[in-house]
């Protein structure tokens, strides 16, 4: 009866130790926060070209993480890409409409992400609204043709 | 060129009869998963079920942590002599927490669990076979599938992925442990990478998925290994060898097919 | 107390892969007495009693229980027909998992809601009677053969049930345990009133507690009666057995072409022929 129950707190002591685990996993490797998702608003914007971003990739401003990418797809009215973006709550209504977005990278080789830089224009960016000032990636090639090209006009 | 033509027709037959027996065992197999796994619990099933979960669970995890732990720490210490050269040793956090949690934890835990565990419980169940308790417990009136099997085969579907969620964890530590404390990258950049990088359903999910398909599988291998033996010691000892092996072959197979259907784009 | 008997095998037949093992078997087992079916090692006499007791199912023919043909009862009824069976196995099966005690009280507590007291004593009643109550909190490891088989026997009987089937029970016992078994069957068989199949191929102690003799051999039922009318059988193959002489109709050796073939090689299939 005794061993019965020793094993038993082992097992019980076991499973809390898996779900310990999986909680440690969720906020201290992934980075979860347990407060509400809800709380973000969508912003739209189109880039002609960009590069190798992908879903969930960071959204900053003056390099802090505001939001994230939600969905990439083909704008099949203007042949180039349509970004939504999900971000920060408390920034909606703060951000002016003629905020620049533009497709940055970290580092030489790091993945990229899209930046946000504020404007001056009073009206501001409402859930839903697009974007029209946007950068669109550096595409190393097309730099070196360039540079390549003015090389040889020079 | 008649005893030719025979002699192909005989290989012929032997392939085919090859072919027979192994859809027959398949087919055993499912029925006998189907047959066990699908019982009804009851407050004795309760108990034997946490009984199997100390025997198969509890005690993996010192090989499971050791294992996780050593594992974590060859990772930094391999991925911060390449990452160097890049000057990247930042994303050392997000490269150990990556790999683990996708492909190290899930399948290093299983093939650890279908040797200590998995060929343990072929050896029990085989052993109860050919000392004919199966089936003196079948003249009692007892089903051996509910009574013997099913706790076993509940105790591993539960017992993998919390194993293997314990694997994670410790390789992470051992990452930080030699890449930190050790090789002096900036705590705040190993842990702020692995946190900007990983995703808690599509990295960590999917790897407790793979770990539970895992579980399934070898425990099945395992426990049907040990009811379908041949009830000799030569047959138990065969059995055992090849829970081993089938479950490790499974679990890497199976491992190539979810990485494509999950992060493969498939 | 009807006299109809208890179990009727009827033309019962059975093959394992290409090897029929019964061909034909017939077989009436009376109420309340024991009956032996003997034969030698090899004429399937383990398959019996597992056709018997449902865990393999016959070719052809049938095997009725009480009125009860047990291949055509569904799983739920066959098991709780089985309620009304104990089985004696040859190596004991004792639960390696569980101690002397809760080895005996395993068919009480799975097949009633006895409270624990009772089960107590049921079990140290049931363990009183072959002699073993005092060895209640020891594991099966720890047990001789003969005792191991007693608790199996204390076992099989723990439900109390109107039929025992013993397979082989006194395959290598010491003399002492051996008579110990024997009495034990009897006065079981006696005291509780119950139908008892013995399969086995030691003579004396069998003839010595069996009301009545099956004998097979070849997969068909060679001879049955009292043990008195046994042995005076004139049947060749019946006095071999029973008088245990070692060759006869029933050959020494195994079916071999003549000796000389193999000898000088002619015949002969080796692997590397």
């Amino acid at each position: 009866m005794k061993r019965s129950k020793t094993m038993e707190f082992g097992v019980g002591l076991f499973m809390i130790a898996g779900i310990l685990g999986l909680v440690f996993l969720g906020l201290r490797v992934s980075g979860l926060t347990l407060s509400a998702p809800n709380q973000s608003f969508q912003l739209e914007a189109n880039f002609a070209n960009i590069g190798s971003l992908k879903p969930r990739a960071r959204v900053t401003m003056a390099g802090v993480t505001v939001g994230r990418v939600e969905s990439i797809e083909l704008d099949t009215q203007w042949y180039d890409a349509r970004v939504v973006m999900s971000l920060d709550s408390e920034l909606e209504g703060q951000l002016s409409r003629d905020s620049i977005a533009s497709i940055l990278t970290a580092g030489l080789l790091g993945e990229q992400y899209v930046g946000l830089s504020v404007g001056g224009d009073p009206e501001t960016l409402e859930d839903g609204d697009a974007i029209r000032d946007t950068q669109s990636a550096l595409v190393l090639e097309e730099l070196i043709q360039q540079f390549v090209s003015n090389m040889a006009s020079n | 060129m008649q005893s030719k033509f025979s002699s192909s027709s005989a290989r012929i037959t032997r392939l085919g009869r090859r072919g027979c027996d192994l859809i027959e065992a398949w087919g055993r197999a499912g029925v006998f998963l189907a047959q066990s796994a699908v019982s009804v619990p009851s407050r004795e099933g309760w108990r034997l079920w946490l009984h199997q979960m100390h025997f198969v669970g509890v005690l993996s995890l010192a090989i499971v942590l050791v294992s996780g732990l050593f594992i974590g720490m060859v990772l930094a210490l391999q991925g911060y002599t390449i990452l160097v050269d890049f000057g990247a040793e930042q994303a050392l956090g997000q490269m150990v927490a990556l790999s683990l949690l996708r492909e190290l934890a899930p399948v290093v835990a299983a093939l650890l669990f279908a040797g200590r565990a998995g060929s343990a419980l072929t050896a029990e169940i085989g052993l109860m076979k050919a000392t004919e308790q199966l089936t003196s417990m079948e003249m009692i009136g007892v089903d051996p599938l509910r009574r013997v099997v099913a706790p076993r085969l509940w105790a591993g579907f539960v017992s993998l992925p919390i194993l293997t969620i314990g694997f994670g964890v410790v390789g992470i530590w051992g990452g930080y442990l030699v890449g930190v404390e050790w090789l002096g990258v900036f705590e705040g950049s190993y842990w702020s990478n692995m946190q900007a990088n990983v995703n808690f359903i599509s990295d960590i999910g999917n790897g407790v998925i793979k770990s539970m398909v895992f579980a399934v599988v070898v425990t099945w291998i395992a426990v049907f290994q040990g009811y379908d033996l041949v009830p000799t010691s030569e047959g138990i000892s065969r059995a055992t060898t090849r829970t081993v092996v089938y479950s490790s072959l499974a679990v890497l197979g199976l491992d190539f097919v979810l990485t494509a259907v999950m992060f493969g784009g498939l | 107390m009807t006299d109809a008997p208890f179990i009727e095998i009827e033309e019962l037949y059975f093959s394992r892969g290409d090897y029929e093992i019964f061909r034909g078997v017939n077989m009436t087992i009376p109420r309340g007495k024991v009956t032996a079916i003997m034969g030698p090692s090899g004429s399937g006499k383990t398959t019996l009693l597992k056709l018997i007791g449902g865990q393999l199912t016959p070719d052809r023919g049938r095997v009725l229980i009480d009125g009860q043909d047990v291949h055509r009862l569904s799983r739920k009824a066959l098991f709780s027909l089985r309620k009304r069976m104990g089985m004696l196995f040859q190596s004991g099966a004792l639960f390696s998992d569980l101690d002397v005690f809760e080895n005996v009280a395993f068919p009480l507590r799975v097949h009633t809601d006895l409270p624990d007291t009772m089960v107590r004593d049921l079990v140290l009643l049931k363990l009183q009677a072959v002699g073993l109550r005092g060895a209640y909190r020891l594991t099966p490891a720890e047990l001789s053969g003969g005792m191991a088989r007693r608790v199996a026997l204390a076992r099989a009987v723990a439900l109390d049930p109107e039929l025992i089937l013993y397979d082989e029970p006194f395959v290598g016992q010491d003399p002492i345990s051996m008579g110990v078994l024997v009495q034990l069957i009897k006065r079981l068989n006696q005291a509780l009133q119950l139908t008892s199949v013995v399969v086995s191929h030691d003579i004396k102690e069998t003839l010595s507690i069996a009301d009545y003799l099956y004998l097979i051999s070849d997969g068909q039922v060679i001879a049955h009666g009292t043990p008195q009318t046994l042995d005076t059988n004139q049947d060749p193959r019946v006095s071999q057995f029973i008088h245990g002489e070692p060759d006869g109709p029933v050959p020494f050796h195994y079916p071999a072409d003549a000796f000389y073939r193999d000898i000088l090689g002619d015949t002969m299939t080796t692997k590397a022929g």
